[in-house]
């Protein structure tokens, strides 16, 4: 459990990154572009991915709306809203603030 | 909208957890489809239902989830219980609507303001001193002149205002013979204009319609009367209005909201004071007086400057009074001015009605109280008999307020319910009750709005009440202790004591509400038990009037022609009837000054005194020769007071009157007592003379009023009146009826009230009754089910019947005595405070108190009854073995 929340707030961050490249996406998709991008470096959970994304839906981040695929079957895509391109953006730099700091304390050693 | 969405998604929640499945089973599938492994795949989503938990968590508030949840489990729970829960809705639904009804009827009598400008500033001015029996009263009655010299004193402080006592009187649209009963009230030109009131139609008086007596003939409708006489027709304008023998032109329409200001009674007609025709007389009090005071004007100074005016017109009026004992006149000149906040207004039925209503508050809240405890109780027990499933919910890891919620939503469910059927029953009672008020034919009409007041008032007092019975046993179940209730154990007895205080405090309710029920009962009883001196059944009354008046001879000329009416046994005049009004003199016998004690007249005619069956008990009845000054016929108590017990037959006495003049009469026969106009007072010294009555030179003065007495047999007397009324309109067209009803109704309406206190307080006493017995009855029940093992032992091992009754009574019954001991003395206490609403009933007699507490140890015993046969009827080998 605190694995995940310590993931959290960065699982956010590349979940608004990807859907705002690519909108459209489903739960699935995402999973793959998060490792895909990142080289296979970042594999983030099913177990945190949905729970995280039905709580920024909530938020109002991400919306989402159901694609109908094929022979009545239907998958849940999502896209950015508005407020969440802004959370996007507030969270992008506030990652370079943290991860500059960090750097810079790594630097000191 | 994120949190309206998680609003709505409680009320889809199985749509929500589909659609979770829906895509979670979509993400495996395209991974598959992707060439992961399947199990693999499934695996990362290790255990659905509690991701599926942890998405629904994100989507939905929680808090209201659990409410519904709740809600739904508690309907589940209140149905499962009907019978229990029914008995608990019906007790408080009662008790709920019974006490919202009673403060609807005091909210709109004396709390709800009327609807006039500075109305915090409103106040009315009243005298208290002694009257004429010299006991303490307070008159808010005075002399137009009196009012007069008042408002130029207070001019500056305060506005004063003149309003009549709204009375029901004759009036017409269109001819004589077509008459109708309206109430109407005199009001100064000035109250629309200071109270700011706009028309609804036309124009309301002003200052300049109230200077002339008698030249301002114009009335003012009240918006009521508009509607329901005249459908709102705005042609009403311009129309005219006869009132006794003035007519009046209709030149306006009050607006929706007023409608006087006498709560009870709902003026129709308004009419400027210049109007009424003893506006100019210093001798009648008729006006109330209302006054506007402005704001940070001390009240006292302004208060000892009306005092002094008033006092000043009295002296100088009391200097004519020469027919008058000194002692009277000190006695009159001893009222002292008060002034009262009259932000509701003034009226009659407030001061007759405030104790009673107060009283009758009590006994509600009280029947409310014993309600909550029988409530508490069934909801204590009930939560025993609930005890492993809250253990359960315990130790699977429910929070202890979770489990007050959940107890508290079941409760509030119940008072929901409660309040619902509570409001309905108000609904209905609080009209009912006003309706029954005054007499059958005139009732009151209290404006009984069902506003924000009503509304706020039923909300807290449910909320009061779902506190009341359900706090402690929520907070009871809440507290348990899963490893006692999971092993199957006995409760702690802390819990059994709970429930024996509430029984002991609702005995003691009981006990005070039967008390008072019973001193009600007993007031109503004497008071229609009082003997009346004259047979008031089968008495019809005709009260007429002439508005020039008739002679003697015209008077017996239309007696004769009533009494040819088949049915018709006897017919007699009277000026008024019994219990309708008074005429007072002093007396002076052999020239003596006139004495302290009024002498109280009735003119009547011969033939009055067999009519009503009053039997002489000496001497002879008036006959059509006889006159006033002349002969008179006196009861008993007169002859004691007046003439010390002696023989007074061919003596004289006089009636002085206060201006001096006196009238000679010689007694020619004496009657027994007779009450003479008023239920409640002792017997007073009356003299009946002649119809005939003589002016000063000896000439007939001819009667402008009085009233026709027939006695009927074999026929209801009021299935007479239409035949009635026209044959005296044919017979003498002079002749006018203003109303026709029976000597009984007029006796009746003088126990309207106690007969009103006794119904309900006699139907809050059997309500109160049967919830104490019901919740003795539970408590009972309950406790032997609780010792049922010990009491299967107590018999296996040859316990009697009578021992066990006693281990099962013994507690319940101390707990009963020390209840009605708790009771005895909060009735002693209260007595005190209801003496003013008793007739001939002593408080403390011991018979007022043994009656209720012998009905309390009845309905013990009966109550207590199937609980000692269930425990006697315990077979030990059942018991112990199915254990």
């Amino acid at each position: 459990m605190k694995k995940t929340d310590a993931l959290q707030g960065s699982l956010d961050l590349l979940v608004l990154k990807i859907l705002s490249r690519q909108p459209k996406l489903h739960g699935y998709a995402i999973l793959t572009a998060i490792r895909q991008t990142s080289g296979d470096v970042l594999n983030a959970e099913v177990g945190s991915l949905y729970p995280a994304l039905h709580r920024m839906e909530e938020t109002g981040w991400i919306r989402a709306e159901w694609a109908p695929k094929d022979a009545g079957r239907r998958t849940r895509h999502y896209q950015l809203t508005a407020s969440g391109k802004k959370q996007l953006d507030a969270e992008v730099t506030r990652w370079h603030a943290v991860s500059s700091a960090i750097n810079r304390v790594l630097q000191e050693a | 909208m994120s949190m309206w969405s998680r609003i709505v998604n409680v009320f889809r929640g199985d749509r929500l957890n589909c659609e979770i499945d829906e895509e979670f089973a979509a993400h495996i599938e395209e991974a598959i489809a992707a060439g992961d492994d399947p199990i693999e795949v499934r695996r990362t989503f290790g255990s659905p239902l509690r991701l599926r938990e942890q998405s629904r968590d994100a989507r939905i508030a929680g808090w209201l989830d659990n409410l519904r949840v709740d809600l739904v489990f508690g309907w589940r729970q209140l149905l499962k219980r009907k019978v229990t829960t029914a008995a608990a809705i019906l007790s408080l639904a009662l008790a709920i609507g019974a006490c919202t009804s009673a403060f609807r009827i005091i909210d709109a009598l004396f709390l709800s303001p009327l609807p006039v400008a500075h109305v915090d500033h409103l106040y009315a001015l009243a005298r208290q001193g002694p009257d004429d029996l010299g006991v303490l009263r307070t008159f808010d009655d005075f002399a137009y002149p009196n009012f007069t010299r008042m408002r130029g004193a207070a001019k500056g402080q305060a506005d004063l205002i003149a309003v009549s006592f709204a009375y029901r009187t004759d009036l017409t649209y269109a001819t004589d013979n077509e008459m109708e009963k309206g109430y109407v009230q005199y009001v100064s030109g000035a109250m629309f204009p200071i109270f700011a009131l706009q028309p609804a139609l036309g124009r309301l008086f002003t200052t300049d319609d109230d200077v002339t007596p008698g030249a301002h003939p114009y009335a003012v409708i009240s918006y009521n009367y508009w509607s329901h006489r005249f459908a709102k027709d705005p042609s009403v304008l311009g129309r005219s209005v006869h009132i006794g023998d003035k007519a009046f032109q209709i030149i306006g329409v009050g607006p929706k909201s007023f409608t006087g200001t006498e709560p009870g009674i709902i003026t129709e007609i308004f009419l400027p004071t210049m109007m009424n025709p003893v506006v100019t007389r210093t001798d009648m009090s008729w006006v109330r007086i209302l006054a506007v005071i402005n704001p940070g004007v001390p009240h006292e100074p302004l208060r000892a400057k009306l005092d002094a005016v008033s006092l000043n017109y009295e002296t100088e009026r009391a200097k004519g009074f020469v027919g008058m004992s000194r002692h009277n006149i000190e006695m009159s000149l001893q009222k002292r001015m008060v002034i009262e906040a009259a932000t509701s207004g003034v009226s009659r039925l407030q001061g007759d009605y405030r104790r009673a209503l107060v009283w009758l508050g009590v006994l509600v809240a009280l029947v409310l109280l014993i309600a909550c405890a029988n409530v508490a109780n069934l909801m204590t027990a009930q939560a025993a008999s609930r005890a492993r499933e809250m253990a359960l919910r315990v130790s699977i890891g429910a929070g202890r307020w979770r489990l007050v919620q959940l107890v508290l939503i079941e409760n509030a469910m119940l008072a929901f319910f409660s309040a619902v059927f509570g409001a309905l029953f108000a609904w209905w009672a609080a009209p009912f009750v006003v309706s029954h008020i005054n007499p059958p034919d005139n009732p009151a009409h209290l404006v009984l709005p069902a506003d924000w007041r009503v509304l706020v008032f039923g909300a807290l007092l449910t909320l009061v009440v779902a506190l009341l019975f359900g706090l402690a046993p929520a907070l009871r179940a809440s507290s348990i202790q899963p490893i006692i209730a999971l092993k199957g154990g006995e409760e702690p007895q802390s819990k059994r004591r709970f429930m024996y205080a509430l029984i002991a405090a609702q005995i003691a309710f009981c006990f005070v509400v039967l008390f008072l029920a019973g001193l009600f009962v007993a007031t109503f009883r004497n008071l229609s038990n009082q003997h009346l001196g004259f047979d008031p059944k089968d008495l019809l009354l005709i009260e007429t009037y002439t508005p020039r008046g008739q002679t003697p001879e015209a008077w017996s000329q239309m007696a004769d022609t009533l009494r040819a009416v088949p049915g018709v046994k006897a017919v007699a005049i009277a000026s008024w009837p019994l219990f309708s009004g008074g005429w007072t003199g002093s007396i002076s016998v052999n020239a003596a000054p006139p004495t302290d004690t009024w002498g109280y007249f009735l003119s009547i005619s011969p033939g009055w005194l067999s009519t009503v069956r009053m039997n002489l008990i000496e001497g002879r009845d008036f006959n059509s020769a006889d006159s006033f000054p002349g002969e008179a016929i006196v009861n008993q108590t007169f002859v004691k007071t007046f003439f010390n017990g002696v023989d007074p037959i061919g003596r004289t006495f006089e009636k002085v009157n206060p201006f001096g003049s006196r009238q000679l009469c010689r007694v020619i026969g004496i009657v027994p007592d007779a009450i003479y106009n008023n239920l409640h007072e002792p017997i007073l010294p009356v003299a009946y003379v002649p119809t005939r009555h003589l002016d000063e030179k000896g000439t007939i003065n001819p009667a402008d009023g009085g009233t026709f007495l027939l006695r009927t047999s074999g026929i209801k007397p009021l299935s007479l009146a239409t035949t009635l009324r026209r044959l005296v309109a044919k017979t003498n067209p002079a002749y006018r009826i203003s109303n026709v009803q029976t000597q009984q109704e007029l006796v009746d309406n003088q126990s309207i009230r106690e007969r009103l206190l006794a119904l309900l307080a006699l139907f809050f006493a059997t309500v109160a009754l049967l919830l104490a017995a019901f919740g003795l009855y539970g408590v009972l029940n309950y406790s032997v089910l609780q010792r049922e093992r010990e009491i299967g032992i107590r018999i296996a091992v040859g316990a009697r019947i009578g021992s066990i009754a006693r281990l099962v009574t013994a507690q319940i019954f101390v707990t009963v005595f020390i209840g009605a001991a708790a009771g005895v003395s909060l009735g002693m206490a209260s007595v005190r405070y209801v003496q003013t609403l008793l007739f001939q009933v002593e408080g403390t007699a011991p018979s007022m108190l043994i009656a209720p507490i012998l009905v309390l140890v009845a309905a013990a015993f009966l109550a207590a009854f199937p609980a000692v046969r269930r425990a006697a009827r315990i077979d030990p080998s059942i018991m112990l073995r199915a254990d």
